[in-house]
């Protein structure tokens, strides 16, 4: 049986389990034999979840689990000079035994290979029958377990509540799971790519090639590898400079005017609006970026005879910029409007216009939440990667230009990791490395913006 | 009044002083009001700008050329087997009427240039089409029938007027000849400009005028289908721990730290995440709804989390009080009163969390469902690709017509992200309640 119904007849074997818990109860309660514990849907789910979570924990072991044994058993079939190969060589063998096990034939493979994919085809079977059978059987089983258990003492509500509790707290492990998850494989890939490629070359670095990898293993002489992240490095800051030129700005001035002069009606419209441009999607902020400010900024810059490249900074940057406004203006909207009214109460009373007041008392009342906004938008400029995916092109220079094209860590990742990967090459790794700089660089503008709130952050009640 | 203490001023000099300097304060103060109106008048120019761009090229794109022909379906070369079977209809000759159904139309032209101008009017997927419409209308087998093709997308070009007559013939995409054809089609009436039914129907293609969105759309689906199966349980069970059962400890703590962080993590970041433990770890196949749900449904979790807690937090401890009065468990009051009366807040953030997700492009390029697929995905397992992944695929194109079939289908993402936070707007409006 199919992965999928397997996890539907165990839930319908759940299901039955629950009907016929719930009548038992009910019947016990009908003879007038004493009063149950718990109220019979709880006796119900209580026989349910003893027959499913057993059924699909076993499930999800199992379909995990086989994969991994069967690369392992595969291995019998291996020559010994196989074995002794490198495991991005064991890894393209392997692929061509799923060939065979999937029926892709390119060309008649030779005769141990065809040997491994039969066997394996034939484990398969042996093993999606065996799991069938036990997954039934292990639900139905532990399901008549907990169906034996109910009676009119058994504390069935308590049980199933600890159920849910562990379900409760399990399920908020996942965050922790995740930063784990990204940590590790960020981490493991990264301490691999700096076996290949010394540390201080990839951070202090001034040119970025990966692209003459193959050249360089093929021994062409077409060029030389180099991973030197120092020209991302300063795309990365040159794009999300220039977006921060244009969002905090804008974005500090929409937020003041909202909070200090705009009435409710302007605000009740202006609001959403703004908001808006946070809802659209980055990637048809790319698009917008490479179809129409590009272009646009090129002939601009030509027509007062500038060279512009095509793929400019700026107008990535300029987008960028565009969609970090909303976010700007929406932290320090809060923030401004969290500043006590009695001390705008106590300016104007000494004579001040509303705009002495706005910048001599409450900017600097808000600006601690300012800081922070400020520098939460500079980790969203670093992270976002599909405008400079689309518009800011791949030409790793080293400039400082916005008109010249550059590019961003982000852009580089997606560039290296879309498509098929080798993931012994240098070249596939960098990206992990590359995505390393990214999260410590993101973390700690993080923690720094939380650090500013923490420090300085007046209390006024 | 006498004694004005050593350089201060009098209240006569401080008076003259004041007065003299509100001038200057008044301009300072309208200048002000300037730039907080022209930051306003900027964002907004921005949103019109995008928005005016999109629009004036995605709606052109959902429309597009037809040419009406009188074909006839014969039924032994459409359909050799006589079975109607997929098989039949690809061995039969429908390309073969549909190109004779042409060179009636423009009065068969003599000579292999002629005829080779003529059959260029015709789109590439006219003989798919002349199947489905078969497939549709049995009865008619056998008459002759008028059908409506697409042109093809060059020819499109010209009729609206991207490719230009002026321009000289050997730089044109097309020439003189089927320029002539396409003239005569037109004066004959056969040329008409319609919505295009590719555009929903149609899946990925390289050429422009038969290329749809219907596969990402239902790839996108997917998608958020496994992404709201596992981030709505686990965020709103998560934010029911941290919120109403958790011990406000060390370890409570750290969970909290985690989350704010994950909700700072870039987004390619999860992406990198779900290709080394998904896809090269734990062995799944590449490019699936299956894997892209999980990364996004991981990357939405803490949107969820933080909405689903701040509703849980806003319900009154007297409803907790009052159901723990009457004797329910710590569950029931939970499960029965908190989470039904929080159930507008969670529901809005996570809305408002899945519109994010419909949105993102860059975890899912890593995970690889950035792939050339032209079969509509039928399962959570089947290699699938999403609308927003579709939008980035199709912005590379460099055919002109592919610009506007790029920004008709970033009108429907829209259309979709606006309706879903239309619907947390009105959720919130409506069943929100003030305690």
């Amino acid at each position: 049986m199919s992965l999928t119904s397997l996890v539907l007849s165990v839930l319908m074997i759940g299901a039955v389990y629950f009907f016929m818990g719930q009548r038992l109860i009910t019947r016990y309660r009908s003879l007038g034999k004493a009063k149950a514990h718990s109220l019979p849907h709880y006796h119900g789910l209580w026989a349910a979840l003893t027959s499913i979570l057993p059924g699909l924990i076993l499930l999800v072991i199992w379909s995990i689990g086989d994969d991994f044994l069967f690369k392992q058993m595969v291995k019998d079939f291996y020559p010994t000079e196989i074995l002794s190969m490198g495991t991005m060589d064991q890894a393209v063998v392997r692929a061509k035994i799923m060939n065979v096990v999937e029926g892709i034939a390119f060309g008649t493979p030779e005769p141990w290979i065809q040997a491994a994919g039969e066997a394996w085809i034939s484990w398969k079977s042996t093993s999606d029958l065996a799991l069938t059978v036990l997954a039934i059987a292990v639900s139905v089983g532990s399901g008549f377990c907990g169906y034996r258990q109910i009676n009119p003492e058994f504390r069935s509500r308590n049980n199933v509540e600890r159920i849910l509790l562990w379900a409760l707290a399990l399920s908020s492990m996942v965050a922790i799971l995740t930063t784990l998850g990204i940590v590790l494989s960020v981490l493991f890939e990264s301490i691999r790519f700096f076996k290949l490629v010394p540390p201080q070359d990839f951070l202090l670095g001034l040119e970025w090639n990966p692209q003459f990898e193959g050249a360089e293993r093929a021994g062409s002489g077409g060029g030389t590898a180099t991973y030197g992240m120092l020209p991302m490095f300063v795309g990365t800051f040159l794009i999300s400079a220039i977006a921060l030129f244009v969002a905090v700005p804008v974005g500090l001035f929409a937020s003041i005017y909202l909070a200090e002069y705009a009435t409710t009606r302007v605000r009740a419209v202006v609001k959403p609006l703004l908001e808006i441009l946070a809802g659209v999607p980055t990637v048809v902020y790319g698009f917008f970026a490479a179809l129409t400010v590009a272009p646009f900024v090129k002939s601009v810059g030509e027509s007062m005879g500038l060279e512009v490249a095509s793929e400019s900074a700026l107008a990535a940057g300029l987008v960028m910029g565009v969609m970090i406004i909303p976010f700007i203006s929406s932290l320090s909207d809060d923030v401004i409007n969290a500043v006590p009214q009695a001390l705008r109460d106590a300016a104007y009373g000494l004579g001040s216009t509303k705009s002495e007041t706005v910048r001599q008392v409450v900017l600097p009342a808000a600006l601690p939440g300012i800081v922070a906004a400020v520098i939460l938008a500079v980790s969203r400029a670093i992270g976002e990667t599909m405008i400079v995916v689309m518009a800011a092109g791949l030409a790793a220079n080293l400039s400082f230009n916005p008109l010249d094209a550059v590019t961003t860590v982000t852009s580089q990742i997606v560039t290296i990791l879309v498509g098929d990967q080798e993931f012994e090459s240098a070249k596939t790794l960098s990206a992990f490395a590359l995505a390393l700089i990214l999260i410590l660089i993101t973390l700690s503008l993080n923690f720094l913006a939380l650090q500013v709130v923490k420090k300085y952050r007046e209390q006024y009640d | 009044m006498t004694d004005t203490p050593k350089g201060a001023l009098s209240p006569k000099e401080a008076a003259k002083y004041v007065a003299g300097s509100i001038a200057a304060r008044n301009r300072s103060e309208s200048w002000f009001q300037f730039w907080g109106r022209s930051a306003i008048a900027l964002a907004l120019a921005f949103l019109i700008l995008l928005f005016v761009g999109i629009l004036s090229q995605g709606i052109p794109g959902m429309f597009q050329h037809y040419v009406i022909l009188e074909v006839e379906l014969h039924k032994d070369r459409l359909d050799p087997q006589g079975n109607m079977s997929e098989d039949s209809l690809y061995a039969g000759d429908a390309g073969g009427l549909v190109n004779e159904a042409i060179m009636r139309a423009l009065d068969d032209p003599q000579g292999r240039k002629q005829k080779r101008a003529a059959r260029s009017i015709m789109s590439s997927g006219s003989a798919l089409r002349l199947n489905h419409f078969l497939k549709d209308n049995l009865d008619l087998i056998g008459q002759t029938v008028t059908v409506k093709f697409a042109v093809d997308d060059d020819i499109d070009s010209f009729l609206r007027g991207f490719i230009t007559r002026e321009t000289p013939d050997a730089d044109r995409r097309i020439n003189n000849a089927v320029i002539a054809f396409v003239d005569k089609l037109s004066a004959d009436g056969r040329i008409s400009y319609e919505f295009s039914d590719y555009l929903f129907t149609g899946s990925a293609s390289r050429n422009a005028e038969i290329a749809g969105i219907k596969g990402a759309l239902v790839g996108s689906i997917w998608t958020l289908l496994v992404c709201i199966l596992i981030a709505f349980p686990l965020g709103v069970g998560t934010a029911i721990y941290l919120e109403e059962i958790a011990p406000k400890n060390r370890f409570t703590e750290i969970i909290e730290i985690n989350i704010n962080n994950l909700a700072a993590v870039p987004s390619v970041v999860f992406g990198i995440m779900g290709l080394a433990i998904f896809i090269v770890f734990f062995g799944l196949p590449r490019s699936i709804p299956l894997v892209g749900g999980i990364v996004l449904a991981l990357m939405t979790l803490p949107t969820i989390i933080i909405s689903s807690r701040a509703a849980i937090r806003a319900v009154p401890p007297s409803i907790r009080d009052a159901a723990l009065g009457v004797g329910a468990s710590r569950m029931q009051t939970i499960f029965h009163h908190v989470i039904p009366l929080a159930m507008p807040g969670i529901l809005t953030g996570t809305i408002i969390g899945m519109a994010q997700a419909l949105g993102e492009t860059a975890p899912l390029l890593m995970i690889g469902m950035v792939a050339f697929i032209v079969d509509v995905p039928s399962g959570m397992l089947e290699p699938a690709t999403a609308l927003p992944v579709q939008i980035f695929m199709w912005a590379d194109f460099a055919e002109r017509m592919f610009i506007q079939k790029t920004s008709a289908a970033i009108i429907v993402l829209l259309a979709f992200l606006i309706t879903m936070n239309a619907g947390a707007i009105i959720l919130r409006k409506k069943l929100e309640r003030r305690w």
